[in-house]
């Protein structure tokens, strides 16, 4: 629900970055599915919009690789709700994907600026 | 993606749904807190979420391993097919499943006996030593391998050439009992070396080693197999040290070998070892240890790591010549001693030991194998018949699907899942099956006399094959339809359906199948026919004796007397206590017992001439004849005034007469038996003559036999008589009489008793293993040609409904349409009758040598089969015909 001038990024943008935008979060502490969405869009200042219908299988895939694990617990407001949280090897993975990302970043940076004369 | 996961996927879509739930539950608190409507909180979150049932979709996608899931759904989908048209799926399970199972069973037994390789360490190294052509050896032959004699293993033995280590072996009968009814353990030979370059070590105590066989040895030890310890002393652990009496002799069990050792006999177990040592002191003044033409020991050696049986034999050929002179016997003539001195010693692979079996079932396995190939060859032509007629009866279906999307692979797929699972479970109903017909058939092959022993555990090579028959099968019926069907353009096959006649070309590939099997199954029919009735001429054939009401009764005397009168005396004795037996018509004795696999033959000379022709040799007491049911046609039978100091006489049959005297008349004719250097040739005179009789086996063509009187010939009275009993009455009941006679006469008289006709079934044993088999299997491949023959024919009628009523609106009448279908049928029975009768006659050359009585060619055999798959094969098709015939005009023509 984009409501800014900057238009919320497509979710085929961010197929590989929800990923990394995940294990970013649930490194903080467990979460359930809802919060991470909440999260992820607070942090990002609402630029980031979390799609539902890609949050869950992704939530799916983190976990069948095993980089994060999953529990039933009771939300803040007294709900059932399944949390995830940060595995050892998540951790390792969320180090990697972040140093790789930086790697993109600043390659995509040196591209996009000006060329020098 | 993992396994777990796939099994699980179910639970993980709950877990995943009740995820769903929860969040809507939080997003709709939410909603609430910001001040909405219950409702409208509640609408709100599921807006947000988007559609759930597509987020579980893409998780259950992931969960599970695409072609798996897709194959799983088409066998389901085949399960459902197959449940709503049992008739077809059990035609079709049935057949897959006797097909698989006969191969898989007579395969299972071909292993067994032919294939695998002997329970020993590193079998691949082991070679059996023994005479390359060994065509005239003469001398005596005991035990199931006489290949060597004695004296060559120890000059052999003395020489050993790239071998590792060298043994010898030979089988022999210990009796267990201490007199009465005799109780056979299977004894086995051995020389010092035998267990230890076999590998074998013992499950309990030792084994016999080298120290154990020194020439003298006094007390040797004997060793028991696994099963021998279980049977006679249930497996108790104290066994070792105890004494076992074998042929009245006292013997200490040293040991006990491992379960699954049987020997290097594959088909025979073993009870009993004893060390080659031991053999003078059961055989007493009779031993063979010295004897240079008694032959009853096999050697075996392990080649050194490197050696190869193509050196080794170079090797022993060479020594050869030195052996052969170092050993022959003095008792040979000048013939015999050239023929001896020809040997060579060779060395041939043995890793998959030697049989006895093997060399008698081989072919009847191979012949059979091949029968039971050609069984699923047929069953697969039916099958792939079936399937053909399904796949054109769901050419719509499959129409509609190929035009809203599915893909031609998907399709084919789906079809090869049907027969995929139609394989399975035949297969899987074919391994029980060969698991209960195999139990069968090695049950049918064991007799009392001889315990078959086959270990038929399902191998890893077993289960292969009937994977790969299954897997080719299914291939075979599966992808054939499949193709086809999918090879049809949706429009046309969805038009198909209001054609008026089918193409013609859509039966050929069917009529093709119809064909094939009526060909091959009249090859099958043939078959049967032929050994069912070879049995049957052996079964009728005159045998020049009565095979009913006669007990063979062989008595082992405890001590042999020393003089031969007193031997004979004693044995006259016996044998009128054995006449006197209440229900005893009469009772003679025989040297030979008639078709027993015995034999004694000998050259004859008469006018001091040496004879081409060979002549069998029996020795009998009088009243043989008369017991036996053998006409006397001229002369007299042997008396009481035959005794050893009145001129020799002989009984000659009528092949004897002519071949070897020249005349059909021999009484008062003389003869001489050629004997060994040195030894008297006494004259014989003929005093009878006698209708011609089978001698050793039911097979063979009367040969020239010459009897004897035992009376005359008492140094070739031994510790055995073999009496053929001739009971008046029932022969139930009179073994029983007689064990009590004998026993009355001296308790230490060893008894086994067996009716002749029991010995006679026992040695038709192969013959009748081929009849019921290939019997079993005509009929079979000819019920399953039938249902072939009626589903084409009957498939045929159905499509061609329009246009049969057509014609019968325009005026032809129910005899026409009945004939016209039967000329159908009769076009593809006679091609199919044609081409089986060109194939049959090929491929019963290769049974031959199984046959009796009559050629592979046979004409009224082949008019038989002809003639009984024809009738079959009409009745299958005037039934659909009958039906064609019973097309209401105005109906079929209304039909769409």
């Amino acid at each position: 629900m984009p409501k800014r001038g900057t238009p919320p990024l497509q979710e085929d943008m961010l197929q590989g970055t929800l990923d990394l935008l995940v294990l970013k979060t649930l490194s903080v502490g467990p979460a359930h599915g809802h919060a991470i969405a909440h999260l992820i869009e607070r942090r990002s200042e609402e630029v980031l919009q979390v799609e539902h219908g890609s949050l869950y299988p992704a939530l799916h895939r983190l976990e069948d690789r095993g980089w994060i694990a999953s529990f039933w617990g009771t939300s803040e407001n007294n709900r059932r709700a399944r949390y995830y949280r940060l595995t050892p090897g998540g951790r390792k993975k969320l180090v990697e994907q972040t140093s790789r990302w930086r790697e993109i970043v600043s390659a995509m940076e040196r591209v996009l600026e000006p060329a020098p004369e | 993606m993992g396994w777990g996961r796939f099994f699980r996927r179910r639970h993980w879509d709950e877990e995943r749904a009740r995820e769903l739930e929860s969040y809507l539950d939080l997003e709709t608190d939410e909603n609430l807190a910001r001040g909405m409507a219950p409702d409208e909180a509640r609408a709100a979150a599921r807006r947000k979420l988007g559609n759930p049932t597509l987020v579980r979709e893409e998780i259950y996608r992931m969960n599970t391993i695409g072609w798996l899931e897709t194959v799983g759904q088409d066998l389901r989908y085949g399960g459902r097919l197959l449940r709503s048209n049992p008739a077809f799926a059990t035609v079709a399970v049935l057949s897959l499943a006797l097909g698989i199972g006969a191969n898989t069973a007579i395969f299972q037994i071909f292993d067994a006996v032919r294939l695998r390789a002997l329970p020993v360490a590193e079998p691949d190294r082991l070679v059996e030593i023994r005479i390359g052509e060994r065509r005239a050896a003469t001398g005596s032959f005991t035990g199931r391998r006489p290949q060597l004699t004695n004296p060559l293993w120890e000059r052999i033995r003395a020489e050993p050439r790239g071998f590792d280590g060298l043994f010898a072996w030979g089988t022999g009968r210990f009796d267990l009992a201490a007199g009465g009814p005799a109780r056979t353990a299977q004894g086995l030979w051995v020389s010092g070396g035998f267990f230890d370059v076999l590998g074998v070590r013992p499950a309990l105590g030792r084994l016999i080693t080298p120290a154990d066989d020194q020439r003298g040895c006094a007390a040797p030890g004997a060793v028991i197999s696994h099963a021998f310890w279980q049977r006679e002393f249930g497996g108790d652990p104290s066994v070792v040290g105890r004494m076992i009496r074998l042929d009245g002799h006292l013997f200490e069990i040293v040991g006990v070998t491992p379960p699954g050792f049987f020997g290097v006999e594959v088909g025979w177990g073993y009870d009993v070892a004893l060390p080659v040592c031991a053999e003078p002191i059961l055989s007493g003044e009779q031993t063979v240890l010295d004897k240079q033409d008694a032959w009853w020991l096999a050697v075996m050696g392990r080649l050194a790591s490197g050696g190869s049986p193509a050196r080794t034999s170079a090797e022993l050929a060479a020594i050869s010549p030195g052996i052969f002179q170092q050993t022959v016997s003095p008792a040979y003539n000048v013939e015999d001693t050239k023929t001896y001195l020809a040997f060579r010693l060779g060395a041939f692979p043995a890793a998959t030991g030697v049989s006895q079996l093997r060399g008698r079932y081989e072919s009847p396995l191979l012949l059979l194998l091949a029968i039971a190939g050609l069984v699923l060859v047929i069953a697969c032509a039916n099958l792939a018949n079936l399937m053909l007629a399904r796949a054109t009866a769901r050419e719509r279906e499959i129409a509609v699907r190929l035009a809203i999307g599915a893909s031609r692979g998907r399709i084919i797929r789906q079809l090869l899942a049907e027969s995929l699972l139609l394989a399975g479970i035949g297969a899987a109903i074919g391994a029980l099956l060969a698991q209960v017909l195999s139990q069968a058939l090695v049950s049918f092959l064991t007799t009392k006399a001889s315990g078959v022993l086959v270990d038929l555990q399902p191998s890893g090579r077993v289960l292969a094959f009937t994977a790969g028959l299954a897997a080719f099968t299914c291939l075979l019926f599966g992808l054939a339809p499949a193709l086809r069907a999918t090879s049809t353009a949706p429009g046309a096959a969805m038009q198909a359906g209001g054609r008026l006649t089918d193409r013609r070309e859509r039966f050929g590939l069917r009529r093709g199948l119809v064909v094939g099997q009526v060909a091959l199954s009249l090859v099958l029919v043939v078959g049967a026919l032929l050994f069912v009735r070879s049995l049957r001429n052996l079964m009728t054939a005159e045998a020049g004796f009565r095979r009913d009401g006669i007990l063979v009764v062989t008595l082992t005397l405890p001590s042999l007397d020393a003089a031969a009168e007193r031997r004979l005396a004693r044995q006259r004795e016996l044998l009128e206590r054995l006449q006197a037996v209440p229900g005893v018509e009469s009772a003679a004795e025989a040297e030979i017992v008639p078709v027993s696999g015995s034999g004694w033959n000998d050259r004859i000379k008469v006018g001091g001439v040496v004879q081409a022709t060979i002549s069998n040799v029996n020795a009998v007491s009088p009243g043989f004849f008369q017991t036996m049911g053998t006409p006397l046609l001229g002369g007299r039978d042997f008396g009481a005034r035959d005794t050893t100091s009145s001129p020799r006489v002989a009984i000659v049959n009528e092949a004897f007469a002519l071949q070897l005297l020249g005349q059909a008349n021999p009484i008062g004719r003389i003869f001489q038996i050629q004997q060994r250097p040195g030894s008297p040739e006494p004259t014989y005179e003929v005093v009878g003559l006698v209708r011609n009789s089978k001698y050793r086996d039911l097979r063979e063509s009367f040969a020239p036999i010459a009897f004897l009187a035992l009376a005359q010939d008492p140094a070739a009275l031994d510790q055995y008589m073999q009496v053929m009993v001739r009971a008046r009455g029932p022969i139930v009941g009179l073994g029983s009489a007689i064990e009590r006679a004998m026993a009355e006469a001296d308790p230490g008289i060893s008894i086994t008793l067996q009716p002749f006709a029991e010995q006679i079934r026992q040695s038709l044993l192969r013959e009748r293993l081929m009849a019921t088999l290939s019997g079993f299997f005509g009929l079979l491949a000819g019920l399953l040609a039938t249902i072939g023959l009626y589903g084409m024919m009957s498939y045929m009628v159905t499509r061609r409904r329009r246009e049969i009523g057509i014609r019968m609106a325009l005026g032809a009448d129910r005899p026409a349409v009945v004939a016209m279908v039967m000329r159908e049928a009769a076009v593809l029975l006679s091609v199919g009758l044609a081409l089986g009768t060109v194939l049959a006659s090929m491929a019963a050359r290769a049974a031959r040598a199984l046959l009796f009585g009559l050629g592979p060619g046979d004409p009224n055999t082949l008019v038989m089969a002809v003639l009984a798959l024809a009738g079959v094969a009409a009745l299958a098709s005037y039934l659909p015909a009958k039906r064609a015939a019973g097309v209401e005009p105005t109906l079929a023509l209304r039909e769409q």
